[in-house]
């Protein structure tokens, strides 16, 4: 299996405060890669220093191939990102937000045109593609965020808990668009609170005070805990924590 | 340079649907232009006058008459009674007083020289100073007119004023709006137009993306720079042709000074969004930051000789007083760079130094 994330022995400290500790894990091409963790328990610092915004302090990482030390540009080019806030712009169109996203990913212009007319087609929205984002209804504003999050095609996609605040069976239906681009060969990298999305990862790594404490598939992480459900292998993980999530 | 592009039109989609945008880079304007042009204004038209008129001669009647003749007086009555003048001034709807004495044309006949009493309501001293100041000017040039120069005794210095001999407030208060604007459009706009995309998360995903933070900011000011020149162009056409604003100097030189100005704004806008993570925010700074100091400094409202030392001082930090002095230079008195260079390097100085720190300190991190 092709490796896109290798991380080892990676840390980032704030003076005394280590953010991050020997952070060491590998995500294969195509997974989705839950990364789980209380508030607080360094999720966010570790992800920003995969998508190129934070230096680590110390330790190796390569993501899509790239050294997260010297060759931010070069990773920022080869992931997507889509966050819990709405990352589209609500002034704009549909058709121009992908224009402007594409744009900025330096895709050309004929290339956004055939793929923004795919994707109206492939999410079935034609009859909002020239309507201002703000209009159309919520539940389609998180999947065509994640849309744009993987136009340009990235090799990873990194999601931070991008179904905060949204019903179930939008979420239900946002999940379907992660398969579909998990099948096409993008890897999805997804933190969640939510533990029966946990379930629908490949592999979870739980975050425990800036530690990586347990790494597997859902089922295994069950049996090994003894217990029925991921909420409650959260709850014998979470619980031992130091830190005081915020 | 595909990614700017797509930057650029995006920003000024912004801008388009906006109608709040639009309104404060429109309305604004001409609201303010109109304002000052119109209603603030210290020039003194048609100010009521009491004449107390204890003559009856004819050359009494003809002095009144060059009063409200002037346009700076409005005769609203001529009374008898010397007694009556204190309950007009208490009334409060008369600002001055002519009293021409009694026997005054056979007076002045034998001591060729005019004798009259001005009296002033200077509860507002730069008002009465003016008012006597435009009644004197009356009364000399009548007595101009009945005797002739030769018979005046004393010195008479004659007075040219230079640039603006009617004395239009309109001068004055022009190349001060024009600063004032800048500083305010500018600065609000860019330091709202950043704080946005931070408030919306949207500014994460610009970060992730291989677009440099250095473009980020560099694309969010070239709009706003457009779009201030093209306000500067309303500002200039409605105060010549509205406000008979004279335009000596050259059109281009006030553009390309107007720019350094725009710069030094977009970059403080820039500071401000650093600082701060929410719009409300960002306005409030902008606003009270700008407003009041570029009112009290600038030098339009209150003259800068006059303040107390260490205010003088502090005048100097705000680039609309240097940008004040370049416009006048330029659209009254018609002068050139080799005038005001140093204005602006000044300028230019201040440029500098706030692009250098905005782009310092703009936070490339989530």
């Amino acid at each position: 299996m092709q490796t896109v994330i290798h991380t080892e022995n990676l840390c980032k400290a704030f003076g005394d405060f280590k953010a991050a500790y020997n952070i060491s894990f590998e995500v294969y091409k195509g997974e989705i890669f839950g990364f789980l963790g209380a508030n607080g328990a360094g999720k966010t610092t570790a992800m920003k220093m995969l998508c190129g915004l934070s230096i680590p302090s110390s330790g190796k990482a390569t993501v899509a191939g790239f050294d997260v030390w010297t060759q931010t540009e070069e990773i920022k080019r080869n992931i997507g990102y889509m966050s819990q806030k709405f990352s589209l712009y609500e002034d704009l169109t549909v058709l121009e937000n992908l224009k402007f996203f594409g744009g900025i990913y330096g895709m050309s212009r004929a290339e956004i045109k055939e793929k923004s007319q795919q994707l109206v087609h492939e999410l079935g929205i034609s009859q909002f593609a020239n309507r201002l984002v703000k209009s159309i209804p919520l539940g389609w504003k998180q999947k065509l965020a994640f849309s744009v999050a993987i136009f340009h095609n990235p090799a990873i996609v990194f999601l931070d808990e991008p179904t905060g605040g949204v019903d179930p069976i939008t979420r239900r239906q946002f999940w379907d668009l992660i398969y579909q681009a998990a099948a096409r060969g993008i890897t999805v990298f997804v933190t969640t609170h939510y533990m029966d999305e946990a379930e629908y990862c490949d592999r979870i790594s739980m975050m425990v005070d800036g530690e990586i404490k347990a790494l597997d598939t859902p089922e295994n992480l069950k049996k090994q805990f003894g217990v029925e459900t991921m909420d409650e292998v959260f709850y014998e993980l979470a619980r031992k924590a130091q830190r005081k999530g915020d | 340079m595909k990614q700017f592009f797509a930057f650029i039109k995006k920003e000024f989609l912004h801008v388009i649907r906006d109608s709040k945008t639009l309104l404060m880079l429109f309305g604004l304007p001409i609201v303010q232009i109109a304002l000052f042009g119109f209603a603030l204004s210290n020039e003194v038209k048609e100010v009521n006058l009491v004449v107390c008129n204890l003559s009856n001669e004819t050359k009494a009647t003809e002095l009144i008459q060059k009063f409200d003749a002037s346009g700076n007086f409005k005769v609203v009555q001529v009374i008898h009674d010397p007694n009556a003048l204190d309950q007009w001034f208490k009334n409060g709807n008369i600002k001055m007083c002519l009293v021409i004495p009694a026997q005054f044309e056979k007076n002045a006949v034998r001591e060729r020289k005019i004798d009259v009493q001005l009296i002033a309501d200077s509860s507002d001293p730069n008002l009465a100073t003016t008012l006597v100041n435009y009644g004197n000017q009356i009364v000399f040039d009548f007595q101009m007119k009945w005797f002739g120069q030769s018979t005046l005794p004393g010195i008479n210095p004659e007075v040219h004023m230079m640039y603006n001999p009617s004395l239009k407030g309109t001068t004055n208060f022009v190349p001060g709006v024009i600063s004032l604007i800048m500083m305010l459009i500018c600065v609000l706009m860019t330091s709202v137009s950043i704080v946005k995309e931070k408030e919306l998360g949207t500014m994460e995903v610009l970060l992730v993306s291989p677009f440099h933070p250095f473009f980020i900011i560099i694309a969010k000011a070239i709009p706003y720079f457009v779009l201030s020149l093209f306000n500067l162009s309303i500002i200039v056409f409605l105060s010549i042709n509205l406000l008979d604003m004279p335009m000596e100097g050259s059109i281009l030189l006030l553009f390309a000074e107007s720019g350094l100005l725009i710069l030094v704004c977009l970059s403080l806008g820039l500071l401000i969004s650093n600082t701060t993570n929410s719009q409300q925010a960002a306005m409030l700074i902008s606003l009270l930051g700008m407003l009041i100091p570029t009112l009290i400094f600038t030098g339009f409202l209150f003259p800068i000789e006059n303040m107390p030392k260490p205010l003088q001082i502090i005048s100097n930090i705000m680039p609309s007083k240097w940008y004040y002095i370049i416009v006048k230079d330029i659209m009254i008195k018609g002068l050139g760079i080799k005038y005001f260079w140093k204005e602006t390097l000044i300028l230019m100085g201040m440029a500098i130094f706030l692009l250098a720190l905005s782009l310092k300190k703009f936070k490339i991190r989530l």
